[in-house]
């Protein structure tokens, strides 16, 4: 069989077509790492693993090794993993809702601590895989099922800006940096460059994708694109908020 | 062999240490604390060890997991309410059959205060949080068993891969007495070894995708049973009691850890006075060794439970007594302790009755 140019070696054949909704932004973020992990050809040293959430649709996406763990938890298991075996490249993927939320602690701790891991985390504005609840990037206006006259920030407050947050948090070797799974070039530049970090041991890599979820957004395709690309990243603009000099 | 001057908790450092454990997350919490500091100063002299002081238990849990999967023999340490929060990453090991030691020295009452002393913390340790409680828990009564039961923790859990833990209290882990303490190798004990999880060795059957979701409550089931088998399996293997004068007893007292050592000095205490008293212990709590208690009790006059809680470990022995028809009281003393005297006078009050 021919090769097939779109399709990431390090994906696992016989778990596609993925598990993902058509329309998510996910499966384009995740197609990405995959080619990142083979340009890199770190596939035979990288655990890549899981949250709760849509995130752990992913648990057989790789043909690497992975580990699906529990709501807000990969953070730590991935440090536990890095800090047992140094040589490891370790991925740790979730939602906002396990990044921001249930687990914010782990990875707030994670980024002083200067943990050398790779966290990837998905912004989609909503607690997916639970069917559109608030999330803390819910922004304001935006309904939820669980506010159902869209976001008040004078009762719930404002979305939450991981990034920035932890850039102020975050020692100088850390990579910290916003993108959207729709922009596939610069998806791929920053997710290249949070595992390049890792594999110069310099520190803590964090990257925030935006993200769509046509299935809770209510939204077709189009609309999809509009409410990720333009409403999501007035609130959350994208970008490089902590980048060592060597990745420039 | 050597006899050292040691605390419960700096005798769980050797023993974890003598065993072969490489690595310790945790987060301080009293009367677990010296364990973590303890392994600090360990690993900081040793580079081979690692040490991880996390945000709060769960992280801890989680990042034990880790670091079995990485192949290292991982433990951590907590009490109370750390014992709660750290139940979210031991039910993820316990499902997915992962190897982890962790010492839990009870302390009284949900939050602060009384922090040394209770076995209040029996049914989470036996039983965790949402999963079918098979797991290995050892309860240990002072310092000298903190050093053995750590030893054995690590190589139960290894070798049957299942979450192991030693029960202890506050008042054993504080203790400073000797403690003998010897290498696997003088007592030809061995040592099993651990392999990773993930990015082991051999990878010639492609790439491993461990999970702890199912799409199908019968895929689930499946796996379940799987496990109970496997636990019921070896139950037999690892079961383990102390049975003390119960051979000619009227009354056997039922009690462990810290409580069993009161009640066995008691024992003598009523030997002397030609009472004629035995004592059941068991060490493993969870599987607890039903069978051999239950020919024990036969043709007994009384069962007396003794235990530092309101009853947990009360129903875990009516639950193994099922269907006997023996006669049972309980002396239930949540957070305190029960010296020997107070069981001496307890149990003679207890045959007055009994003989009229
Ligand atoms: C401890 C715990 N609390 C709650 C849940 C239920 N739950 C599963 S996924 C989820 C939300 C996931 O949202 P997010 O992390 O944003 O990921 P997404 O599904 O949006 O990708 C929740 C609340 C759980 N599995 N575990
Ligand atoms: S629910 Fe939303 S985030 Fe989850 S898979 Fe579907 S589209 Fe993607």
């Amino acid at each position: 069989m021919a090769e097939n140019n779109n399709f990431p070696k390090s994906w696992k054949k016989s778990s596609k077509p993925h598990k993902f909704c058509p329309g998510c932004g996910q499966s384009l973020a995740l197609k990405n790492l995959g080619f990142v992990i083979d340009e890199l050809q770190i596939a035979d040293k990288t655990v890549y693993a899981c949250d709760i959430g849509c995130s752990l649709l992913t648990w057989d996406m790789f043909e690497i090794d992975t580990i699906q763990t529990h709501h807000g938890r990969v953070v730590p298991t991935m440090v536990g993993f890095k800090l047992a075996k140094p040589s490891a490249i370790t991925i740790a993927f979730m939602g906002d809702g396990g990044g921001y939320a249930i687990g914010a602690q782990h990875l707030i701790n994670a980024a002083m601590r200067d943990d050398p891991i790779t966290a990837i985390l998905i912004n989609n504005a909503n607690y997916a895989m639970t069917g559109g609840q608030m999330a803390p990037t819910t922004l304001v206006g935006q309904k939820a099922t669980t506010a159902p006259n869209g976001r008040d920030w004078q009762k719930v407050g404002k979305p939450i800006h991981g990034p920035e947050m932890l850039a102020e948090i975050a020692q100088e070797g850390s990579y910290i940096a916003r993108t959207i799974s729709t922009d596939i070039a610069d998806c791929k530049t920053k997710i290249r460059k949070a595992l390049q970090n890792q594999i110069d041991g310099r520190g803590f890599s964090f990257i925030e994708i935006i993200s769509m979820c046509p299935v809770n957004w209510h939204t077709d395709a189009l609309q999809s694109l509009d409410f990720s690309e333009k409403e999501m990243t007035k609130v959350y603009p994208l970008g490089e908020f902590k980048c060592p000099q060597k990745l420039a | 062999m050597n006899k050292e001057l040691l605390t419960g908790n700096q005798a769980i450092v050797k023993g974890a240490l003598a065993s072969g454990a490489q690595m310790m997350t945790g987060y301080p919490i009293t009367p677990t604390t010296e364990i973590l500091e303890n392994w600090a100063e360990e690993a900081a002299k040793n580079s081979n060890l690692n040490f991880l002081q996390t945000e709060d238990e769960m992280s801890a849990g989680f990042s034990m997991i880790g670091g079995v999967l990485a192949g290292l023999k991982t433990f951590s340490a907590t009490a109370g309410p750390g014992n709660v929060l750290m139940q979210d990453a031991l039910v993820m090991a316990e499902s997915m059959r992962l190897p982890t030691v962790v010492f839990i020295n009870q302390r009284g009452g949900p939050s602060t205060g009384t922090v040394i002393y209770s076995q209040q913390e029996l049914n989470l340790t036996c039983f965790g949080g949402n999963g079918e409680g098979l797991r290995i828990v050892y309860s240990v009564g002072n310092p000298q068993e903190m050093y053995d039961y750590a030893i054995k923790a690590f190589n139960t859990a290894w070798r049957y891969r299942f979450p192991a833990f030693v029960l202890g209290d506050g008042y054993s882990a504080k203790t400073l007495t000797e403690v003998e303490t010897y290498s696997l190798e003088e007592r030809k004990i061995e040592r099993v070894s651990s392999a990773p999880y993930l990015l082991g060795e051999d990878n010639s059957s492609g790439s491993v995708n461990l999970r702890n979701t199912y799409n199908l409550e019968t895929e689930l089931n499946t796996l379940l049973m799987k496990h109970k088998m496997a636990f019921d399996g070896f139950t037999s293997e690892i079961v383990e009691f102390d049975d003390y004068q119960t051979l000619g007893a009227e009354i056997v007292i039922v009690a462990h850890g810290n409580i069993a050592i009161s009640a066995k000095c008691a024992i003598d205490i009523l030997k002397s006075e030609d009472e004629k008293v035995g004592l059941f212990r068991p060490i493993t709590l969870n599987p607890f060794p039903s069978e051999t208690l239950r020919s024990v009790v036969q043709k007994k006059k009384l069962i007396v439970v003794i235990e530092s809680s309101l009853g947990q470990f009360e129903r875990m022995v009516k639950e193994n007594l099922y269907g006997e028809n023996i006669p049972m009281v309980a002396i239930k003393k949540p957070a305190l302790g029960i010296n020997p005297d107070e069981i001496v006078e307890r149990v003679k009050d207890f045959l007055k009755e009994m003989n009229g």
